[in-house]
């Protein structure tokens, strides 16, 4: 009995929905094994990853805070994954983001006003699709690969930031420390829950998942983007320009990624530093993925990698593992995904030796 | 003259591990497949390749091992894509973030351990030609390798049966599927030869130009190496080319401080990323050209027809 | 049963299904030495099955083949070509970007070095009537020339069979006369050929004897000679074969749609320039543009379509408004439809459903968007009316475009085209790898579309099917278009020199 793949009729809704689930399952599985090489009890390290850190009403809050970038970024990313456009340079776009938002709230120094946050979100959205249009005037006009070139503006973007940091945006009073001032309580986004960093950039990112989900499932936008990944020909055939897709799904995703750049350094971080992410951008690949490129599924997706995010830390500071683990779940997950996703298509099936002509 | 044998050395050194990845990922794209994991193939290659020889002290086990670890992990990505019919894209990224991560956490006992570098191999007569000598005879054997490999990849390609079926694979899977050419395991093998060029290239890194491990230590090199493929149209000379030009960007950023140049740091750092975008423009912008040169099935899955 | 030592080929009993189709039931097949054999039957009646299983790449579920009398199990190609049969599939197993002679190796599986094989590509090409050039690379070649390619790359392997997969719907009518002076050649060398085809005229002019399949199940094998091709559609169809009507009591009216002088620049190597064309389709009427595979068709389509829009505005007009500028959607909005040639990926979103599908090109023309929002429950009644009216065989039509049979979704397709009631419909291909049934429903639609006052303009390769339904016809050839004659007043050797790009004579009278 050999187990082959079959290739189904039609494609199976049901492991569209239990491919995630599964890939977690396995994930878990492989997770455990990572453990009993490192020789962390199997058990402490999954509790350290996904029980320790839900067991505080602050662990929830910063859930959401660490799901709050992943879950935009991957809302966004989700749309032009959808298309084909392979923007994976959202780093980058949230590091322009959040410096362009941060420069704006060092310019509100020591002011007050309501109209300074929603300046520096502002700031963050049109900085970051304004990095993102170099990637859509590139792949329209000289036909350059949008993988690539987004991703070297991503280094481009955090080089760019360390040298502000390191020159004009420096805390005058700051010991030459590579940070900016800490910003004013104006330009600091407002907390929901009193007593953790949770802010109102949650809210905004719900809003975005709302709004993703009607974008995809009601409007021509949407069949557009569906129409323009799965079938580039047939989509132009029925009238829409695979240029104004491309531009349209890297501005959104550039814009998403700088307003989710400018929540950071005026949410949980409060100022600006070399480093104002994680890798947010990379992981929300991961998130847009798992999340089956759909906008609800980014948020589930975004909340769970925002939980290895979250475990990793715990794991570091219990358990003295690297942090670097997290990455290594992150990316097993997504390759377990990629594995799984291949039930959807075809299905196995244990056969005996394939059937021979009869010789006689 | 007195600087001009250090920034030789400097474009030589800079170009080789960039010379591996990319002839690697050539041959791989050469077979129709695109493996954007080729950053994380690197790093595995290159801390690998240190805790061998911090292990062992033997350069032919470390380079082994390197070369052993890219191709695992090009396994990895081979048996997504070709048995699991993953799509290429993501799963060279996921190859990518896997690949760094994986790295760090083995390397974390590695950090700060310093390693004496390849020995310089002189080649006889060669090497005591005054100034030639010193700035192209006297290299580790990496950079010999990297060399010969240009030319034994334009051979195999272009002379011999082996590469001529490669191409076709490349070209058309169905058209080589219909002639009985197990398109599969060609692919895999050409993977696998890819992953290996880039753990080579990783080694390099850690073995010979810093040489020390330092996390994400490759630095968007392999997405550099991705983009040479591309600049060089899939031929192994123009690889060679673009590597070392690549190569001399690299040098202006370390010298220029030293020539008195008042850029930033960050600005100099910036210039094989903004190089490389460059590059892709002026190469792409003749989609014609593109098509002509690409393999044809370059990143389109394999579904062999019932 | 005759001792099937005598035969070459001798096949019993093949069957083999697939998921929801029996597509061979115990077929039987003998080819004699030095013969050609017709295998004929309609698209879907198991003609390419067989053929698979024959030729190693299909395993069949029963079923034995003898070679010379000695059983043989047949794994793979390469086992096939051991066994020494050769075929020359319908779609070309090439490489584009090598020339010539690195694709004839890569065929023979011999490592013989390149320039002794180049000779022999040469002696052979020139010993039978098959001119290449082997150094050139196969971008470069015409269809025809990439046929030869194949048959060359067949005959380097010196075999006993060759099979050739409907060989003639690539090739110009005079192309089809010099293959058939060749395979007549092969053929009283010894070499046995297996002919697969649908076209009966063919099949007279060359075949000797000819097994007949309909539904995967083997009717007879018959001598050619002895039945008329009226016997042979019988057997075929398996319903009395009527010659379709070609009463016309259409009314031609104005202009609807005028090409003039229309010019586009190729946007790479491998694409072809459109020159000068100049059409005009009136309403009521059903023009045909005749020519071989890889003439500039696709690019003439997407002209005429919008989707490669002009930068001479006045390069197409719809009803007299000048249209080169415009894109898809505002041509469609003006009264033109169209239906590429490939029907998944152009004509149709493969994964998703009939009722996206239907949306795609319908929403503004059926009102199916209400200020950028889709109106499902109106989208979903399109789609089932499409289905309905033109009898596209399918679950539900939430099922997905790619599960349709190749017949199913061109009706779909069309139906969805005609149901939006287009004033100019161009179609590329209507019935190419169509079953019968759905041919006819396609070519009435069409026929019914012009009675009611539209412009036809039908884009094909069949030129039985432009003979049959068209009234004003003319070829594509090299990117250029002839001009246009009635249909009636033409030979199919004439539109066979249009579309080598042949001038007619002053003589032929033209069309009004």
């Amino acid at each position: 009995m050999l187990p082959s793949l079959v290739k189904r009729q039609q494609p199976s809704t049901l492991m569209v929905y239990l491919s995630p689930v599964i890939a977690l399952i396995l994930s878990m599985v492989a997770g455990v094994i990572l453990f009993l090489i490192m020789k962390v009890s199997p058990f402490g390290g999954l509790h350290a990853f996904f029980i320790e850190p839900l067991s505080t009403k602050y662990g929830i809050a910063e859930l959401g805070v660490k799901a709050t970038p992943l879950v935009l970024i991957g809302v966004a990313l989700s749309l032009g994954f959808k298309a084909g456009v392979w923007n994976i340079g959202a780093e980058g776009q949230l590091t322009i983001g959040g410096l362009c938002g941060g420069a704006m709230a060092l310019y509100f120094y020591e002011q007050q006003g309501f109209h300074i946050i929603p300046l520096i979100l502002a700031t963050g959205i049109v900085s970051g699709m304004a990095y993102a249009s170099i990637v859509a005037f590139l792949r329209v006009k000289f036909n350059a690969n949008e993988i690539l070139t987004s991703l070297m503006l991503s280094y481009v973007a955090v080089l760019f930031l360390n040298l502000m940091v390191h020159g004009p945006l420096k805390d005058p009073d700051g010991f030459n420390f590579p940070e900016s001032r800490m910003f004013s309580d104006s330009a600091l986004l407002p907390i929901l829950l009193e007593g953790t960093r949770l802010h109102i950039g949650a809210l905004l990112a719900l809003t975005v998942v709302a709004i993703g989900w009607i974008v995809m499932s009601k409007t021509l936008l949407g069949y557009q983007i569906k129409a323009a990944g799965s079938a580039p020909a047939a989509s132009e055939h029925a009238g829409f320009r695979r240029s104004k897709v491309i531009w349209i799904t890297l501005l959104i995703g550039g814009g998403i990624a700088g307003l989710a750049g400018a929540i950071e350094v005026s949410g949980p971080i409060g100022q600006l530093q070399p480093s104002i992410s994680p890798g947010y951008g990379f992981t929300a690949i991961i998130v847009a993925y798992v999340g089956r490129l759909h906008p609800v599924g980014a948020m589930l997706a975004g909340i769970l990698l925002a939980l290895t995010y979250l475990g990793g830390e715990t794991a570091q500071i219990q358990l003295n593992l690297p942090v670097a683990v997290t990455g290594v779940f992150q990316a097993l997950l997504l390759f377990f995904l990629l594995a799984c996703d291949v039930l959807i298509h075809y299905r196995i099936q244990f056969t005996e030796q394939a059937v021979r002509v009869e010789n006689t | 003259m007195e600087m001009i044998g250090p920034a030789l050395l400097t474009i030589i050194t800079a170009a080789t591990p960039l010379l591996f990845a990319a002839l690697g990922e050539m041959v791989t794209e050469k077979s129709g497949v695109l493996n954007l994991g080729v950053e994380g193939m690197m790093i595995m290659g290159a801390i690998l390749g240190f805790v061998a020889v911090h292990f062992t002290d033997s350069v032919t086990v470390a380079l082994l091992v390197s070369i052993l670890a890219g191709s695992a992990m090009a396994a990895l990505f081979g048996l997504l894509v070709l048995k699991f019919h993953a799509s290429q894209v993501p799963t060279g990224l996921a190859l990518t973030i896997f690949g760094i991560g994986l790295s760090a956490l083995i390397g974390q006992s590695m950090v700060g351990i310093a390693y004496d570098g390849l020995p310089k191999l002189s080649l006889p007569v060669l090497s005591s030609l005054p100034f030639i000598g010193d700035v192209f005879f006297r290299h580790d054997i990496l950079v010999y390798l990297s060399l010969i490999m240009v030319f034994v990849i334009y051979y195999f390609l272009n002379k011999t049966r082996a590469g001529l079926i490669l191409r076709a694979v490349g070209d058309s899977h169905d058209a080589a599927h219909a002639m009985g050419y197990p398109v599969v395991k060609i692919r895999f093998l050409a993977i696998l030869f890819g992953g290996g060029m880039a753990g080579l290239g990783g080694a390099y890194l850690s073995l010979a130009y810093s040489p020390l491990w330092v996390e994400q230590m490759t630095a968007g090199r392999g997405w550099i190496a991705l983009a040479l493929v591309v600049f060089a149209s899939w031929r192994p000379g123009r690889v060679l080319l673009g590597a070392y030009l690549f190569g001399g960007i690299t040098i202006l950023q370390l010298h220029a401080q030293a020539l008195g140049i008042g850029v930033p740091s960050q600005v100099m750092s910036m210039l094989p990323y903004l190089a490389t975008i460059i590059v892709l423009v002026i190469i792409s912008s003749d989609p014609g050209k593109i098509r002509l040169n690409a393999p044809a099935s370059l990143g389109r899955p394999f579904h062999p027809s019932r | 049963m005759t001792s099937s030592n005598n035969y070459l080929l001798d096949i019993q009993g093949m069957t083999k299904s697939f998921p929801g189709v029996l597509a061979n039931d115990g077929v039987d097949l003998q080819i004699k030495p030095g013969e050609v054999h017709a295998l004929l039957g309609e698209n879907g009646a198991g003609k390419s099955t067989l053929v698979k299983m024959i030729y190693g790449i299909l395993k069949p579920d029963h079923g034995t083949i003898r070679i010379k009398g000695t059983p043989v199990t047949i794994d793979d190609p390469a086992k096939a070509r051991e066994l020494g049969i050769a075929m020359v599939f319908q779609h070309f197993s090439l490489f584009e970007s090598l020339n010539v002679v690195e694709n004839i190796a890569l065929g023979i599986h011999a490592d013989s070095d390149l320039k002794s094989l180049a000779k022999e590509v040469v002696e052979l090409s020139e010993r039978y009537g098959l001119p290449l050039d082997p150094n050139r690379h196969v971008y470069t070649l015409s269809v025809g020339e990439r046929q030869r390619i194949e048959i060359l790359r067949c005959l380097l392997q010196k075999p006993q069979l060759l099979v050739m997969d409907e060989p003639t719907s690539v090739l110009t009518p005079q192309e089809v006369q010099k293959l058939f002076m060749t395979l007549n050649r092969l053929a009283e060398e010894g070499l046995s050929i297996l002919y697969i085809s649908h076209k009966l005229d063919e099949i007279k002019a060359l075949c000797h004897r000819a097994t007949i399949l309909r539904m995967g199940k083997k009717v007879a094998t018959v001598t050619v000679s002895e039945q008329s091709t009226t016997s042979l559609a019988n057997m075929m169809m398996g319903e009395a074969f009527t010659e379709s009507s070609k009463t016309r009591n259409r009314q031609i009216g104005e202009v609807r749609l005028r090409v003039n002088d229309l010019n586009t620049q190729a946007t790479d190597a491998t694409g072809i320039s459109l020159k000068d064309i100049n059409i005009e389709v009136r309403a009521g009427e059903i023009v045909g543009i005749a020519g071989v595979a890889g003439n500039g068709q696709d690019e003439l389509l997407k002209a005429l379509n919008g989707e490669e829009s002009n930068t001479d505005a006045s390069s197409v007009l719809i009803e007299d408004r000048q249209a080169g500028k415009l894109g898809p959607n505002d041509r469609r909005r003006a009264g033109l439809a169209s239906v590429p040639e490939k029907r998944l990926g152009h004509g149709a979103i493969p994964d998703m459903d009939l009722i996206d599908n239907a949306f795609m090109t319908g929403y503004q023309r059926m009102g199916l968007l209400i200020r950028g929002i889709i109106n499902y429950r109106k989208t979903r009644s399109f789609a089932q009316q499409v289905i309905n009216d033109y009898g596209v065989k399918t679950s539900s039509s939430t099922v997905s475009a790619e599960s349709l049979s190749g017949g199913n979704l061109q009706k779909f397709i069309i139906g969805r085209e005609l149901t939006q009631q287009p004033d100019i419909l161009v179609v590329s291909q209507p019935t190419w790898g169509v079953d019968a049934g759905a041919t006819q429903t396609i070519r009435q639609a069409l026929r019914d579309l012009a009675e009611q006052g539209a412009a036809v303009l039908i884009i094909s390769q069949d030129l039985d099917e432009l003979m049959d339904i068209t009234d004003r016809i003319g070829a594509i050839c090299g990117g250029r278009v002839s001009s246009f004659y009635p249909t009636e007043s033409v030979t199919i050797d004439q539109v066979g020199l249009l579309m080598a790009g042949v001038d007619l004579e002053a003589g032929a009278e033209h069309a009004s």
